[in-house]
Formats: C-alpha cells, sequence, structure tokens
C-alpha cells in the first residue's frame, strides 16, 4: 500500500507514492535515488541522515515521510545547484571532508545554523553541529569551514 | 628543499565530490533485481548449536535464499595474510573463523543463517521465522579466568591464543642498580570504531560469471578469502573498492565479504547486505581490552634502567589479528626511551568476549598508557620534572629500541615534546569546584608492515593526450585522503598540478596490487610505487621534450603542466604537446612499477630481538583538561599535538589525520567502553555508546616537524594510526596531575574518577 504524497523538493515541486511506514531517509534514498543522506545509526542519534524540512534540520531516520505533505524538504542535492553554496566550498577548501559520510548532514546543519545566525561563534557552531557525529576529522576543520562560509571566506 | 605540489593544501578531488553528497558508497549501489540480505545472529556469547529450522523462512514468499552452514562450500575463514604470514606464524596457531556457525556459537552476535529476500522487510520477517535451538553452554569472560586450568575451552588445544616475549639485559641486574621503582597494573576496555559508515556491501555476477562484490573495506584481497569459502578460482572473484565511510582497522578484517559472495553465489541475482548500527557493535572486532603490570626502575638522576611488563590482552571469541596487536604491542612496550635491561612477557587470551582485532595504532595505544604513566609516576618518585625525566631518556639516532633495532635516523622526540608543551600556553588559573590538569605524552607507532612480511605495492601511471595523468593503483581510500596523496605524487614528478591527475578505481581486478589501507602504509608502500612509475613516465617526457626544445634532458624541467628549458622559462612546451609526440615517435608514455619494502628475517621467537618494522613515527601530545570535582566529569580544553611526518604531502589532510586521531583518541581516554555483561554487549547502540561531538573536542594544534626523514615518498612518514597513540595517556596523565592521585584504568569517566576523588588517597 502506498500513498500519494506532495510535497517540495530542493525548490521544485514533487508527487511521489510512499508507503506509509516510510521514513524521509527511506523517502529520499529508496524513493527519490538521493543518497547524499546517509543511514548511520537509524536511531537519530549520528545525524548523516540530516535534511531541512522547511529551513529546520531534521533527523531523515525518525521523521516518517508522512509528515513532509504541504512542506519543503531540501537535501544535499538541493544545494547551490548552479554553484557551490558557501558552506560546500569552504569544507572542501578547508579540508572539512574527510571519509565524507557525514558531511552532507553536516553542511544542512551548518546551513540552518547560517540562516538564523548569519555571524556565529566558534561555540555558536559547536552548539548547532553538536548532533552531527564526525569520527574522521575531531570537528576541527568543520568549525573553521562554517565560520569561513559565515565570514564570506570561502574561495 | 622546494616543491611546487606536494606539501600543500590543495582541496581534494574527492572533496568537491563528498560536499555535493555525490560519491557512490557501497551502499548507495541499487541494482535492478536487487535481493537484500538479512544475517541472523547468535544471541548467545557460549552456547551448543542444538538445531536450526529454516522452513518457515523458506517458505515466507519473496524469500530467495536462507544458508546455514551446510550451504557454505567451505566454512571456514582463515586469518592470515596470504603468502605473507607463513614464516611468522610458526609456533602461532593456524586459526580460523567459520563463515557461519555451524555447531557451537562462541560469542553473541556470530553470524548462524544468512538470509537474501526481495525487499528489506521480508529479509527481517524471515530472520524472525528462523528458528535456532541452543543449548547454552558455560563461557569465560575475562583473560585471567580463562588462563585457569579448567577453566571452559574456548577453542579445542586451550585459550593461549599467542604468546610473545621480549628479553634484553638482565632484569635482576637493573632491579638491583635502579635506585627508584615504581610499580603499577594499568587497564583498558573493548572499545568499538564506530566509522559512521557500517559494514557494508553489494555483489553481482558480472557477464563473465565473475563474482564482483562492491564492498567498503580496508583490504580488496579478501577477494581471495571470498573464492577459498566458495571454492572458485581466485580469478572468478573480484572486490571492488568504493570510498569508506570510515574504517579506523574495523574493516580491515573480512565484514560482509563472505556472507554476501555466498547470497550472490547461491541465488545468482544482486544483493545488499547493510549491517544495522547494532550488528555492526556486535559483529565486528573491537580494541582489544588490556591488563598491564609495569614495574619500572631508574637511577636518581632519572636515567631510566629497568623495564618488567606483564601483557596481557582479550582476543575474545576468534583469533582474528589478535597475535600481531599484541606483538606491535611488544615492541612498543618500553616507549620511545632508551632502557638497558627489559623483560615483557604478553600473552593474548580466548574469551567469549565480542572478537577483537585491528584498531588504529594496533597495539600501540594501550602500551602508550602505561610506559607514559610510568614515566609520569617515576618523576613524581624523583621529585624532578616530567618533561626533564624524558628528555634524559629519549631514543636518539643510532639509539638501539628495546628489540635492538638501532634508529637510523633522529627521532626528534625532544622537540616534539618542547613544542607540544609549549603551544599549551601559560597556565591558567582554576576555581573551585573546577581543577585544571596539564598532562603529556610522547610516543613510537610503527609504520609500514612487519620487515619478514615482505610487503610490496604496485602502481601503474600514464599520460594521456591530452596532458593528464591517471593512476591506476588498487589503495582504499578509507577518507584520509590516499587517493589524493598519491595524485600528489604523481603531479610534482610530472609537473602537473594535482587536479590534472586521476586516480581510477581502487579494484582487485582492473588496477594493480597495492595491499591494504592498514598499518599506515598506504603513503608508504603506494606512495613510493606511484613514485617509481611516475619517475620512469617521467623520464620519457623528458627526453621526448628534451628532443623538442634542443635542449640537453638534464636541463628539462616539468612544472605548471609545461616542460621547460632550465633557466629559459620561454623556451618550454606544454605536456600536452610532448605526450603526443612521445607518442607519434614511438616512446612509452606509461609505467608500472612495484615497490618492495626492504626485508629483514623474522624476530627472534624467545627474545623478541632483531628488526620488526622498517621504521617509526614519533612525536608527543599535551592536553589540558578541567575537572569539576563535585561530579566526576572531565572536559578536554586544549591539545596540541607535534610529530615528525618526515614530509607532509597534503598538509591539511595529514593535520587531519592528527586531530582526527587525537578526539578519537579523546573518546577512548573520557568516553568509551563496550559494557559486557557475561560476554553481552549491554550498549550496541549510538545512544548508550557515546562518541566525542563537537562539544566534547577540544581546542586543538597540529604542529608539524618535516625531518624528511622518513621511508615514504620525499621522506615522508605514516601519520595515521601514530596520530592516536599518545592521546588517552596524554589525557591520563593531565587528570592524574589536577586531581593529584594515580589514575590507571580507561575509560576515565565521571564515576570513576569521582569514586577515585572520594577514595583513599
Amino acid at each position: 500500500m502506498s500513498l500519494p504524497l506532495d510535497f517540495t523538493l530542493n525548490g521544485r515541486p514533487c508527487r511521489i507514492d510512499a508507503p506509509p511506514h516510510w521514513t524521509v531517509l527511506d523517502l529520499v534514498r529508496d524513493g527519490l535515488s538521493l543518497f547524499g543522506a546517509k543511514d548511520g545509526c537509524g536511531e537519530g542519534v549520528c545525524g548523516a541522515c540530516t535534511v531541512l524540512l522547511d529551513g529546520q534540520p531534521i533527523r531523515g531516520c525518525l521523521v516518517l515521510a508522512a509528515r513532509l505533505a504541504g512542506h519543503a524538504l531540501v537535501t544535499i542535492e538541493g544545494l547551490g545547484p548552479d554553484a557551490l553554496d558557501p558552506l560546500q566550498e569552504a569544507f572542501a577548501e578547508l579540508g572539512a571532508a574527510q571519509c565524507g559520510f557525514c558531511t552532507p548532514g553536516m553542511i544542512l546543519s551548518a546551513k540552518a545554523l547560517l540562516a538564523v545566525n548569519p555571524a556565529p561563534s566558534a561555540h555558536d557552531v559547536r552548539e548547532a553541529l553538536a548532533g552531527n557525529l564526525c569520527r574522521c576529522t575531531g570537528y576541527v576543520k568543520i568549525v573553521e569551514a562554517v565560520l569561513a562560509a559565515a565570514h564570506g571566506h570561502g574561495r | 628543499m622546494s616543491y611546487r605540489v606536494i606539501g600543500k593544501s590543495p582541496p581534494r578531488a574527492d572533496a568537491w565530490e563528498k560536499v555535493r553528497g555525490r560519491p557512490i558508497y557501497a551502499g548507495d549501489l541499487a541494482l535492478s533485481g536487487m535481493l537484500h540480505g538479512r544475517i541472523v545472529r547468535s544471541p548467545y556469547a557460549s552456547a551448543r548449536i542444538v538445531k536450526i529450522d529454516t522452513g518457515a523462512a523458506q517458505a515466507l514468499p519473496g524469500v530467495a535464499a536462507v544458508l546455514t552452514h551446510a550451504d557454505v562450500p567451505r566454512n571456514e575463514l582463515r586469518m592470515e595474510l596470504p603468502g605473507r604470514m607463513a614464516e611468522a606464524t610458526a609456533g602461532a596457531v593456524l586459526a580460523t573463523q567459520p563463515v557461519l556457525a555451524g555447531d557451537r556459537v562462541r560469542f553473541q552476535g556470530e553470524p548462524v543463517v544468512a538470509i537474501a529476500a526481495e525487499t528489506p522487510e521480508v529479509a527481517t520477517r524471515a530472520a524472525e521465522l528462523v528458528e535456532i535451538e541452543y543449548e547454552e553452554l558455560p563461557g569465560v569472560f575475562d583473560p585471567f579466568e580463562s588462563l585457569r586450568p579448567g577453566a571452559p575451552l574456548v577453542h579445542e588445544g586451550g585459550n593461549v591464543l599467542r604468546r610473545w616475549q621480549l628479553r634484553k639485559g638482565d632484569i635482576g641486574e637493573g632491579f638491583r642498580r635502579a635506585e627508584v621503582q615504581v610499580e603499577q597494573t594499568y587497564r583498558t576496555p573493548f572499545v568499538d570504531h564506530v566509522y559512521l559508515e557500517t559494514e557494508t556491501g553489494v555483489g553481482w555476477i558480472d557477464a563473465e560469471g565473475v563474482l564482483t562484490l562492491r564492498v567498503s573495506t580496508q583490504v580488496l584481497e579478501h577477494f581471495r578469502d571470498v573464492a577459498e569459502v566458495l571454492r572458485l578460482p581466485h580469478s572468478r572473484v573480484r572486490l571492488e573498492g568504493a570510498y569508506l565511510g570510515g574504517g579506523f582497522g574495523g574493516k580491515e578484517d573480512v565484514t560482509v565479504e563472505c556472507l554476501l559472495g555466498l547470497l550472490v553465489w547461491k541465488t545468482r541475482r544482486p544483493v545488499q547486505l547493510v549491517f544495522s548500527r547494532e550488528e555492526s557493535f556486535i559483529g565486528h572486532g573491537k580494541r582489544h581490552p588490556y591488563v598491564m603490570r609495569y614495574k619500572t626502575g631508574a637511577m636518581r638522576s632519572g636515567e631510566l634502567v629497568v623495564l618488567e611488563a606483564e601483557l596481557c590482552s582479550d582476543a575474545g571469541a576468534y583469533a582474528a589479528l589478535s597475535p600481531w596487536v599484541l606483538f606491535y604491542s611488544l615492541v612498543t612496550a618500553t616507549g620511545p626511551y632508551r632502557v638497558p635491561h627489559v623483560h615483557v612477557d604478553a600473552a593474548t587470551v580466548y574469551t567469549n568476549n565480542p572478537v577483537a582485532s585491528a584498531f588504529r595504532t594496533f597495539g600501540s595505544i594501550q602500551t602508550c598508557i602505561a610506559y607514559e604513566a610510568q614515566m609520569d609516576a617515576l618523576a613524581e618518585a624523583l621529585g624532578m620534572d616530567p618533561l626533564e625525566l624524558r628528555e634524559k631518556n629519549f631514543l636518539r639516532k643510532g639509539d638501539r629500541i628495546a628489540t635492538g633495532q638501532a634508529l637510523e635516523s633522529e627521532p626528534m622526540l625532544g622537540e616534539t615534546m618542547r613544542r607540544a608543551w609549549a603551544a599549551l600556553g601559560p597556565p591558567r588559573p582554576a576555581a573551585r569546584p573546577v581543577r585544571i590538569g596539564r598532562g603529556l605524552a610522547a610516543s613510537f607507532t610503527p609504520y609500514g608492515r612487519m620487515c619478514w612480511t615482505r610487503d610490496s605495492a604496485s602502481a601503474w601511471v600514464g599520460m594521456e593526450q591530452d596532458g593528464t595523468a591517471v593512476i591506476r593503483c588498487a589503495a582504499p581510500d578509507v577518507g584520509g585522503g590516499q587517493t589524493a596523496s598519491l595524485c600528489a605524487i604523481a603531479g610534482e614528478l610530472l609537473g602537473l598540478p594535482v587536479e590534472r591527475v586521476v586516480a581510477v578505481g581502487r579494484d582487485s581486478h582492473f588496477t594493480p596490487r597495492a595491499g591494504t589501507t592498514t598499518a599506515t602504509r598506504q603513503l608508504f608502500m603506494s606512495g613510493n610505487a606511484v613514485l617509481k612509475a611516475a619517475r620512469e613516465v617521467r623520464r620519457h617526457l623528458v627526453e621526448q621534450a628534451a628532443a623538442m626544445l634542443e635542449a640537453a634532458p638534464e636541463d628539462v624541467e616539468l612544472y605548471d603542466g609545461r616542460a621547460s628549458v632550465r633557466g629559459v622559462p620561454d623556451r618550454s612546451v606544454v605536456i600536452a604537446e610532448v605526450v603526443k609526440a612521445a607518442t607519434a615517435a614511438g616512446r612509452p608514455t606509461q609505467a608500472l612499477d612495484k615497490f618492495d619494502a626492504p626485508w629483514a628475517p623474522t624476530i627472534d621467537p624467545l627474545t623478541g630481538q632483531g628488526k620488526p618494522f622498517n621504521d617509526y613515527t614519533f612525536g608527543t601530545q599535551a592536553v589540558e583538561v578541567e575537572i569539576d570535582e563535585e561530579t566526576g566529569v572531565t572536559r578536554a580544553t586544549r591539545l596540541v599535538a607535534c610529530y615528525d611526518v618526515g614530509q607532509a604531502i597534503n598538509r591539511k589532510s595529514a593535520e587531519g589525520q592528527i586531530e582526527g586521531g587525537a578526539v578519537q583518541g579523546l573518546g577512548h581516554a573520557l568516553m568509551e567502553e563496550v559494557l559486557l555483561e557475561q560476554g553481552i554487549s549491554k550498549n550496541p547502540h549510538l545512544l548508550d555508546y557515546k562518541i566525542p561531538t563537537t562539544l566534547d573536542a577540544p581546542v586543538i594544534e597540529a604542529i608539524l616537524l618535516e625531518s624528511g626523514n622518513g621511508l615514504g615518498p620525499f621522506g615522508a612518514k605514516g601519520i595515521g594510526e601514530p596520530a592516536m597513540t599518545p592521546t588517552p595517556a596524554a589525557v591520563m596523565n593531565a587528570v592524574s596531575r589536577a586531581v593529584g592521585r594515580r589514575v590507571t584504568d580507561l575509560p576515565i569517566t565521571a564515576e570513576r574518577l569521582l569514586a577515585k576523588l572520594q577514595g583513599p588517597s
């Protein structure tokens, strides 16, 4: 059994039939073949599945897809489709992506932060990203990249 | 030496893809008609399998295969590096592990049944329908219990998996001479790798009938293990390496490969197998818990005289790489110090706990905790500054490590220590209930495999007609920038910016074999293989350009995509034109080459004497911690790491290894522990097994020294594992100083520290 679901996906209208038990993560990966969001734990801890629902970061693995009806979803694939987002530039330039598995979720959490706090302190960045785990970088270059993007020091 | 490409920090090619969420990881490949795999695992740590009934699961619509041990052609996974370990296994058991357990399970999480079904939901339902009758058996969950006569046997043949010993000088004489002695026992826990991407793969059979597996693995050579298990010719199994979502040693052993290969081969359909986080926790090898009893003696002057150590590691239920992890502990047991009299007994012991195996530092991190805590304790006993004590005893060029191997270049330990300590800055005042403490740990960690394994790596480098270069080298990229560094090395030789060099594929069939991305060996091994191949290509390009520019070959330089006459920059030609001309002239523009690590014989099994590794990376970490004495909570506030990396190839990649290693080490020191009750994991979830977040990670400074003394390309040393080695030791020393009592057990949780603070001093 599937239900039709209408929402905005990365700025464009989207209609898809989704089984009612699907989470947002199931929907983007299995329904829409958008693989940027990752399943790191399946229980809302690691943040690798972070996507933006009406601009707010959510755990794709914890929210049912049905919740999207009438709302706007942004995934990493929807960022700067023509030019890279300054966050993407800064992450690449400053070595903030190592294995890359946490990177899409990390960038989207940072995106949500900068939308409400365009000039964050390092502590603000750490607070905002505390729900996104990274095992490779020690977070040093991730924090640097978000600050650089905020202050226009991307490439 | 000045370089144009290496030593800088150009963004890595993979990073531009990763920030877009584009790389296709092993779990991101969806094939048409693909089945979904599920593994049924043992809920018991020790049990006899009485009966396996798969009837109901088989009958479920949508189920394609329900496989047991009876379906595995050769149900035996061997724990050795083919062709390379035989010499060193003399005396050790040739340990094996079943792919699917038949009559007996030895740890919680051991695979028993493998299922493939049309959807993940059906596969899960089928797993629930499998009926397995177990009869619980007595288990053993502590290595010392395991050593007792009459303890339940984990394997026939005894519970001792491997012993090593190191003998140097005469410790009796040493202890008679020593004027001061300190003795302590240190304990470390099981630790999980917690890569963000769990063990994952997808497999299919290609048009030539080759079983092809695209797997998140550090070891493409596992294609042989799959072939052996399926009784197929090695040439009919292919492993395609995807980018990894982290490895840290946890994807060094076989994970999904054989189970996946079995499901694909039996169903003749594509299958995806993704371990859940819980399966990852209970299913893959952990860092070994160690109990280490150390007794160290010195003269009043601070001169170290004697070190006696007993190391005991919990190998868990199967051998995996435990003997070799323990060997690294043996070699590093004294730390980077001159000690004339040394006696180390080391044993790794079977239990019914989770399998323990490779984890970043590979046995070097545990000994560092012990030898560096001993140095601080000794400094206290001597009334000496801990830095001064270390400085007096650090290994210098020409000194011999405890195995008798002389160091051929200056380890620069004193400089790494002084730089790291100074960079912590002036001390900060603390007000109750906060206590501030600082500590440091110096370390040494091998890079590259044991000399006697005759390690080698191959690479192919070739030019395209447009003047870009291609590298073919089967070196898995675990995320540390392995691929980007190979591109930089070739770029430096061929006069090309990194964006004009691409490394295509990491594949057991289509790219020259480069060995494992483990043991901090890829920059050393594959880096040198690429260097050799690129040097050969360069020779041809230079000869061709010399002819075109009417110059002597020795006057031709390659840089910025051009061949130029030295000192006459306007006499130049673009590389693409050189390649075209070379092709027209029938001159080669590609090369395949192989790098062989220097060889040395196996160490003496009775004394541990010999040359175990070709080289080591030395470095020091210094850390500041804040402790709330009312809650016992410890927070690292600042960390400085200083290493001699020989030569940074990509500076940000090198820093990134150090920063990431340090924070992984902080997790080990302060929060991480696989909690077990009679072998059963109590926290196989990220909710209950905490790793450091942005709020736990301190401000970190990485200081790179570049001696040029390494054995890698351009004098580089490996940094991947060394980056983590000293962190827990430094934290332990900082906490001990802050609270004025010796902390000896990890992790230093609030509960444990509070008990220490409230207990007798």
